[in-house]
């Protein structure tokens, strides 16, 4: 039965992070806010139960953020768990800050820069491999984009982590449908994804992305018995913000104070 | 190729390491057991088949969590191919693995262009905390392996058609390029098996009355600077030798630093700009394109006249 107090707790953790990313994307300031906002919940379940990134209990998690250039959301956790300060925000992309647009080594917690597409499935399946060697315990999650999976380099991935078990190995699919131009389907379909995904032998589940519900019953079924595990997490791009979400200027944008009144008051709160 | 055979003997020498280093693993694509090494550790042991960007990937991976991966992987393919790998996942992210890599240069001769290594050099010296080892014979490739295991960071070792060097000898420094012939009237600067031909020119020359000191220049980066401004000014003709282009290999590197220096006439000798189209055995291909010792001989005389 999935907790409904932990679910809350997340649930408001999640409002929390939407409300650091409106604060982002304020006073002109340009980010990458559809897919940042599509993965809210996941981070929230991630960060804020899943992972233990900071090896507080036990062995230290690995977390990528594969599809780098939504590093706000992940910026927005480390305000969350108290490692920088939201005042940071306003230093996005300045010199001396920690906060880059894609994950940087000078940020908390960025085991992996990335930003190049395609990269972190690989580098996840070395980290779990370490660690299966290691007997720690530890588990390794990949998060990737949709548009990202038309890259060569994940599927050759995709094919080399069932080969050797990795049942210590999670990727997810942040599928919100738009890349950078377009909806992913107008670019290059991935068509039956699911079936792709079981095809290589991945325990696939698919999931709606922002029921945290359903997130944390997935997550409470890892491991599998035997296997890498691959979440599709049907999302909707710009999550939370009803004048850019399933749009494609969702992508790269900055929001107007009307958009982000509109978005905080659809969350019912007055402020970020 | 040789230069298979040779980087596959130095399986045993990454299995004594892992005797005693519990962090060492292996990976490879479709290349084998790697010596006896599958054999002896095979939970260390990976093939991920042939997947140049996913190697990659996975041995920067599992470096990252403190192993120390030797990759064993064609070069063409594993430098080409899984370039931004390589800078990305090792070089800015400072991950520590080794690439292991045979059919470099021209060794698989008619195999065609496809499988001429002949770039690989000028790529990795562009990423920052690259080492590049290119080993002149088969016991300084093993030499080349231990010293690119007691440094952290990413290393390239660049195994070509080489033979034993007689009465060679050299305690490897990388970075250190030792003379192995003196000479006064012109400098051949050489790298992997080209120095082999490049000992060649300095006898052929010495039959001509003309001295020619050999440099074998193992390390392509970081370069010994000091050993290229000495040539050029105690003997101010030099030569490079490289099969590579010569354009950001070792040329390019020696060139770079000739100009800083401002003084000293270069000739660099590889392939000139253009894919060898002819189709020949490997030896003969070094006659074609300028790089047996003969043609270097030739290359110092015309440097002379």
């Amino acid at each position: 039965m999935p907790d409904k107090t932990l679910e809350q707790d997340l649930r408001e953790r999640a409002a929390a992070l939407r409300r650091h990313i409106l604060t982002m994307a304020s006073n002109g300031q340009v980010i990458h806010v559809g897919g940042s906002m599509s993965i809210i919940e996941i981070m929230a379940a991630l960060f804020f139960h899943f992972l233990d990134v900071e090896g507080k209990k036990g062995p230290t998690d690995h977390f990528i953020l594969s599809k780098g250039h939504t590093v706000h959301a992940f910026h927005a956790c480390l305000a969350e768990l108290g490692l920088i300060d939201p005042g940071e925000f306003s230093t996005l992309g300045r010199i001396n800050t920690r906060l880059a647009g894609h994950p940087s080594l000078k940020a908390p917690l960025v085991e992996f820069a990335t930003g190049s597409l395609g990269h972190g499935l690989s580098v996840g399946i070395g980290m779990a491999l370490a660690e299966r060697l290691n007997k720690s315990g530890a588990r390794t999650v990949v998060l990737m984009g949709d548009g990202e999976l038309q890259e060569g380099s994940v599927w050759e991935a995709a094919l080399c982590a069932p080969r050797f078990g990795l049942e210590n190995l999670m990727a997810i699919v942040d599928r919100n449908g738009f890349q950078g131009s377009h909806a992913v389907d107008d670019v290059l379909p991935l068509g039956r994804l699911e079936k792709k995904w079981q095809s290589f032998d991945w325990n696939t589940h698919v999931i709606d992305g922002h029921d945290l519900g359903a997130i944390l019953e997935i997550f409470n079924k890892f491991p599998s018995e035997s296997g890498p595990t691959m979440i599709i997490a049907n999302t909707i791009k710009g999550k939370g913000v009803p004048a850019v979400e399933g749009t494609t200027r969702a992508h790269y944008t900055t929001l107007s104070d009307d958009e982000i009144s509109e978005a905080l008051e659809t969350m019912g709160v007055s402020s970020c | 190729m040789l230069g298979f055979i040779r980087a596959l003997m130095q399986g045993p020498v990454i299995a004594e390491l892992a005797e005693k280093n519990p962090d060492i693993v292996v990976l490879t694509q479709d290349m084998g057991g790697i010596g006896s090494f599958a054999e002896k550790f095979p939970d260390r042991f990976f093939d991920v088949g042939i997947s140049e960007a996913n190697l990659i990937g996975v041995a920067a991976g599992l470096a990252q969590v403190g192993k120390l991966p030797f990759v064993f992987a064609m070069a063409p393919f594993i430098t080409m191919r899984s370039f931004e790998q390589i800078r990305d996942d090792c070089g800015y992210n400072r991950n520590n693995v080794k690439i292991i890599a045979p059919c470099t240069g021209l060794e698989t001769g008619a195999w065609g262009a496809t499988h001429h290594a002949v770039e690989d050099l000028a790529l990795l010296r562009t990423i920052p905390g690259m080492t590049i080892l290119c080993p002149a014979d088969p016991d300084e490739g093993t030499r080349a392996v231990l010293a690119s295991a007691k440094i952290d960071g990413p290393v390239y070792i660049r195994f070509g058609y080489i033979e034993s060097l007689e009465g060679y000898e050299d305690t490897f420094e990388i970075g250190k390029a030792p003379a192995i012939r003196e000479g006064t009237d012109v400098a051949i600067i050489a790298t992997g098996a080209s120095v082999a031909q490049a000992i060649k020119a300095h006898d052929i020359l010495k039959g001509d009355g003309l001295s020619a000191r050999v440099i074998n220049m193992h390390t392509i980066k970081p370069i010994d600077r000091e050993v290229i401004e000495t040539a050029a000014k105690e003997i101010g003709h030099i030569i490079t030798v490289e099969e590579h282009f010569v354009n950001g290999g070792l040329g390019g590197a020696v060139a770079e630093v000739m100009a800083e220096l401002g003084h000293g006439r270069l000739v660099r000798l590889g392939l000139q700009d253009e894919f060898v189209m002819e189709v020949a055995s490997y030896p003969e291909i070094l006659g074609l394109v300028g790089l047996d010792g003969e043609s270097i001989a030739a290359s110092a005389r015309t440097m002379l006249e």
